[in-house]
């Protein structure tokens, strides 16, 4: 909403300084989004007498002009316009001075050898208009030396405010005026509007063609003929207003029109009445009518719209658009005048649906004061009347004002207990009043009052809404902060659940493994889902920004594979990135999973990339992943007793380098490894690339214990001591499958295995290969004779080669 | 005795002739051995006679203790510079670099940071945080939020939407991809009793590209539900969070009422700053820098989530992670944050164990 200070005052009386009201309006909640002084910009221009114009001697086209500028001294300046001549006064800038039409600054020269100390200026190059045929003509009369923007009063200052949708009343100077005077800055000014006699009927009537229950569609209209008016351009007043507030001025039926809408947020149409055939219907739009709106655009039409239709069809998108073909023009001589209430959903929508946005839809959309629609009618026939003459008509009404009379039972002590601020009784019911809202009751009860609510505050519905308008206009700035109490009066006790740290500690335990967050995009292709376990309808979006971002991701991995790859072609191709955040496996809000995934491109190993003194790093590789993935498990406190990796992963993953990690058959948490050639193939990434996804919501909670304490440490007395076994196995026989019988052969003196050698090759025969595992024994009683050592070296090899087929290596 | 003298002197500088501990042993051996010339020596005392192995046991024993003598001597200088050449020849050159510790390169998201460092302020002023689906249904997005179907506020949020429900039985709903926090104050009211003091952060969506929007950004927002909680409460809440989020001992905070369908009152707020090149300091300045809204929550609400107006109240704010992420750390640019661009995290990431807290401060 646009306005500039004379505007306002023509509905403010008051005695504040621009500061003071640009302040104001934004403490009361009409924030000011910048204020544009024309003025400020032409501060330099001066009035100028041009004493003598006389030929250049050394170009035709020239003039050599000696012109007082006011200062005593006149001054020599070089004029190309056409209309320089002796005796006239125009304005004057002197070198130094900023051009804003030409954006340059003026210096001083010498053209075609004659000196110039300044410039005499054109409208277009004071950007007041497009005119740069010659230089500004002053009257006789305008003061020589005075500042131009004064003698032009183009000190205007223009104010924008950023208003915000609940506030329809303010789409017109004359609401933000009464807002000013309710916030003690002035006085708003009452103008009455009296209702012009008309001296005969309307020749056209009106009428609201709609079903019972579209009634509230078009509740009224108001409709007049002016006959015998002479339009032309509109009083330059008028067009200084329309202009400074960005609008253009067409001609005075138009211009009254646009600016009622400004001055009292009152949209109107006029017609042209000669183009009008028979009466105005107003009604749905036909599906598939057409209209050639003003824009110059033709608008095909649902129901859903309401248009002004006569019998040649439709004249007008109600509250949205005139029609090209009843418009004014220069020719008018009869117009008709509208002034119509429109159902506010149904213009937002239909504007929404053809993409039109207006004036009229800016406020029609917001609601418009019901009370107003008649009194703008009778507005803007005395303006037609002032500007263009002719002779009203009475005005023709269909419909009634809608009844929007809402009265709120209204404690007033609701406003200190929603915003703590005390504020007295009679200032709380002045600013009511002042805002226009009616106050009864307060004689009988001291606390509750009745609050009527002025017919243009649609948005005031509750207690709330009137706590607000208190608060507003006293000012939030008054509320003083409180301490919120806290709940428990001590130490703050945790609030993270079990996923919320976990998420947490991921994200640290997966950086200090050397990778780096990514937070990438929760949408991906349709390809890309499909290719990693998504892509079901219900997770592609109607509306996609893009068509690579069309899908609700099933998997962090495709993000982070292309973001890998930008990397790549930027340089960077060993990159090691992760993110810990929500996938999609389905619409509900249980199939929103929290999942961390990691991938590590080319020689991005956890040890560090690339080349070195120290070593060469290699390829990154399913065990890098693994590696990972087993940290941040670590990390995050689960239990891995009963994790089991089984080989073979997703389907985007390389079918033989790629394990599953699951706790039971039922319960898979996530898989790691290097990718599938097609999956690359299908991103156009890169590798070696290796990663792994695991679901956080899946993993097992940490057993509960009842006290903090630790178990009891138990050290034993005797000295621990290795074994070596090598077994020779088939080759698909697992290690995992080779140490989970040795734990099993025995379990109370085992305390670690591991695994130090896997060999295939000579000495191996085809198909079978040696795994070498060092067991620890932990004595607990007595330290073990040989021959115990032995016996449980033999259970181990027996229960290894029972579970796996295994021998020993001879 | 001549004898004596001159065994003495030639041992003693075989002794010092010893260049390794090996010979240095065998000069040993060659007189203390068993057949060595010392112990040949004491050998022939036995044949003695009382007088003459008094005088000559001294003198030969005194050779022998002194060839002893000798010897540890010559042996630890032997095994000094043998152990110097040791260790001369293990240098090192330890100018060489190292590989940068893992922890040293990895990086923690700033997004990421900053929900943690949200989560150390409102955790020690007692409030939880509360979590909700990104997918979420028009009712909880909008309509019990107090957003009128068709109403312009609704429009302004420039949803994404998925097709329509068609399994049968269905209603045909909508779903939709949250376009702010908010539903997940619809889900904390409807599934706890006041008092409520909860933060919610999460993703957020709309359909809006361009320099400084990107289809998803993230939000944090507030909520309290008790039978007091006011205005003073909510702006107290906010100063106490931006002095402590922007580690500032003052801020000048100033709420312009506003409108949200949520809130009445509504307010905006913008905080006090200096700009000054790309830099804005906090707690000083001529500057006003919109952050955050906010407001009561409005009685529809609240009736709409099963809370009766009358009896409690309450207040709710929102903000913009991403923005008050670029406002304390100076990224210039939104869109960086969901590009993966590793030199970008490197440089505005943090390291794994900078972790917030208010103890230790929010950032290091």
């Amino acid at each position: 909403m646009k306005f500039t200070l004379s505007w306002l005052k023509d509905h403010l009386e008051t005695e504040a300084a621009l500061d003071e009201i640009v302040e104001t309006l934004t403490r009361i909640g009409l924030e000011v989004e910048y204020v544009v002084d024309p003025a400020q910009k032409l501060k330099d221009f001066t009035v100028a007498y041009v004493i003598e114009a006389k030929q250049h001697p050394n170009a035709d086209r020239l003039r050599v002009c000696m012109v007082d500028i006011g200062s005593g001294t006149p001054v020599q300046v070089v004029c190309g316009a056409p209309n320089a001549r002796t005796g006239m006064k125009s304005v004057f800038s002197a070198p130094g001075t900023y051009i804003p039409g030409k954006d340059m600054t003026l210096g001083k020269g010498v053209i075609r050898g004659v000196e110039s100390n300044g410039m005499l200026c054109s409208a277009a190059e004071l950007q007041l208009s497009d005119d740069h045929d010659g230089i500004i003509d002053l009257p006789g009369d305008a003061p020589v030396g005075a500042r131009y923007v004064d003698y032009a009063a183009l000190s205007d200052p223009m104010i924008e405010i950023n208003l915000t949708p609940n506030r329809p009343d303010a789409t017109g100077v004359h609401g933000i005026a009464r807002d000013l005077a309710a916030a003690g800055l002035g006085t708003l000014k009452d103008h009455a509007i009296k209702p012009a006699e008309g001296s005969f009927a309307c020749p056209v009537d009106v009428k609201l063609d709609f079903a019972t229950e579209d009634k509230h569609l078009a509740p009224l209209f108001a409709l007049r003929l002016v006959r015998g008016v002479r339009n032309g351009p509109s009083p330059d007043w008028m067009q200084k207003r329309l202009k400074s507030i960005g609008l253009r001025p067409i001609n005075a039926l138009v211009d009254i029109t646009n600016y009622v809408t400004f001055d009292r947020g009152r949209p109107l149409h006029v017609f042209d009445a000669k183009k009008v055939s028979g009466d105005l219907v107003v009604r749905r739009a036909r599906d598939g009518e057409q209209v050639l709106a003003l824009d110059g655009k033709t608008y095909t039409l649902k129901p859903e719209t309401v248009v002004i239709a006569d019998n040649n069809g439709v004249e007008s998108i109600a509250g949205i658009m005139g029609g090209e073909h009843s418009g004014c023009d220069e020719a008018t001589t009869d117009v008709l005048i509208e002034s119509a209430l429109w159902d506010p959903m149904n213009i937002a929508r239909s504007g929404r649906d053809l993409g039109v946005v207006t004036d009229a839809r800016y406020r029609f959309e917001r609601g418009v004061d019901p009370a107003f629609c008649i009194p703008g009618a009778e507005l803007a026939t005395h303006l037609v009347i002032e500007l263009c003459g002719g002779e009203p008509s009475q005005l023709v009404v269909a419909g009634e004002q809608p009844r929007s009379e809402t009265a709120i039972d209204f404690p007033l002590s609701e406003v200190q207990r929603l915003t703590g601020l005390t504020l007295e009784t009679s200032d709380m019911v002045r600013t009511l009043e002042k805002l226009g809202f009616g106050v009864l009751g307060q004689a009988t009860n001291a606390d509750r009052v009745i609050v009527n609510v002025p017919s243009w505050r649609p948005d005031v519905e509750g207690k709330a809404d009137i706590a607000e308008e208190i608060v507003r206009i006293a000012g939030v700035d008054s509320v003083m902060s409180t301490p919120l109490p806290r709940l428990d009066a001590a130490v703050a006790r945790p609030i993270l659940t079990l996923l919320q740290k976990r998420t947490r500690l991921a994200r640290r335990a997966l950086a200090a493994q050397g990778l780096v967050e990514a937070v990438t995009w929760s949408f991906v292709s349709k390809e890309q889902a499909q290719g990693f376990g998504g892509g079901q309808p219900e997770l592609a979006l109607a509306n996609p920004i893009a068509a690579d971002l069309s899908d609700m991701r099933p998997s962090l991995l495709p993000g982070l594979l292309k973001a890998a790859q930008r990397n790549a072609d930027r340089g960077l191709g060993d990159v090691a990135m992760f993110e810990v955040g929500q996938v999609f496996k389905g619409a509900g809000e249980k199939d929103q999973r929290i999942t961390a995934a990691a991938i590590r491109r080319g020689t991005a190993k956890p040890q560090g990339a690339g080349r070195h003194w120290s070593g060469r790093a290699g390829a990154v590789d399913v065990f890098d992943a693994k590696s990972d993935a087993m940290a941040m498990l670590a990390a995050l406190g689960v239990p891995l007793g009963g994790l089991h990796v089984v080989a073979g992963g997703a389907a985007f993953l390389h079918p033989g380098r790629s394990g599953t990690m699951q706790f039971g058959p039922k319960n898979v948490i996530g898989w790691f490894g290097e990718f599938h050639p097609r999956t690359l193939e299908m991103l156009d990434v890169e590798g070696p690339l290796c990663g792994f996804e695991i679901v956080l919501d899946d993993l097992p909670a940490p057993r509960a214990k009842p006290t903090k304490v630790k178990g009891k440490l138990e050290l034993s007395e005797f000295m621990p001591l290795e074994r070596d076994f090598a077994f020779v196995v088939d080759h698909s026989v697992a290690a995992a499958e080779i140490l989970r019988a040795v734990q099993s052969a025995e379990r109370s003196m085992i305390a670690a295995v591991n695994v130090f050698d896997v060999y295939e090759g000579a000495g191996i025969p085809q198909g079978k290969k040696s795994v070498g595992v060092a067991v620890t024994l932990q004595p607990r009683e007595k330290t073990l004779t040989d021959v115990e050592i032995e016996q449980i070296a033999g259970r181990i090899v027996a229960e290894v080669t029972k579970k796996t087929g295994a021998s020993l290596r001879g | 005795m001549s004898d004596l003298l001159s065994l003495e002197s030639s041992t003693l500088a075989d002794i010092a002739g010893a260049a390794d501990e090996a010979q240095l042993e065998a000069v040993r051996v060659a007189a203390l051995g068993k057949k060595g010339s010392i112990s040949a020596l004491l050998a022939t005392l036995g044949k003695m006679s009382p007088d003459e192995r008094k005088t000559a046991g001294a003198a030969i024993n005194a050779l022998k203790d002194k060839v002893g003598e000798a010897l540890n001597a010559r042996r630890t200088i032997l095994k000094d510079a043998a152990l110097e050449v040791r260790l001369a020849s293990e240098t090192v050159d330890v100018t060489l670099p190292v590989r940068d510790a893992p922890s040293e390169t990895g990086r923690i998201h700033p997004i990421s940071q900053v929900m943690d460092e949200l989560t150390a302020i409102f955790a020690d002023m007692g409030f939880s945080i509360a979590e909700g689906p990104d997918i979420e249904s028009d009712d909880y997005n909008f309509t019990k939020l107090n957003f009128p179907a068709g109403h312009p506020a609704r429009e302004m949020h420039d949803t994404f939407f998925f097709q329509p429900d068609a399994q049968p039985g269905s209603l045909g709903e909508r779903k939709l991809l949250r376009t702010h926090t908010s539903p997940v104050q619809v889900r904390t009211m409807l599934s706890s009793k006041p008092p409520i003091r909860v933060i919610c952060p999460g993703r957020t969506y709309r359909c809006d590209s361009d320099q400084t929007h990107t289809p998803m950004f993230h939000q944090v927002e507030g909520l309290v539900i008790d039978q007091g909680a006011h205005l003073g409460h909510l702006k107290w809440v906010l100063e106490e969070f931006c002095k402590a989020f922007f580690e500032v001992p003052n801020v000048k905070m100033r709420f312009r009422p506003s409108f949200f369908p949520f809130t009445e009152p509504s307010m905006e707020v913008d905080i006090q700053c200096r700009r000054s090149g790309g830099e804005i300091r906090f707690g000083e300045g001529e500057d006003w820098l919109e952050i955050l809204g906010c407001g009561m929550v409005h009685p529809n609400v609240l009736r709409n989530c099963g809370v009766d107006p009358d009896v409690y109240q309450g207040f709710a704010w929102g903000m913009g992670i991403d923005r008050i992420a670029m406002l304390k750390y100076g990224m210039p640019d939104l869109r960086p944050f969901f590009e993966g661009d590793v030199r970008w995290l490197s440089h505005y990431g943090f390291k794994p164990l900078d972790m917030p807290s208010l103890a230790g401060g929010l950032s290091a």
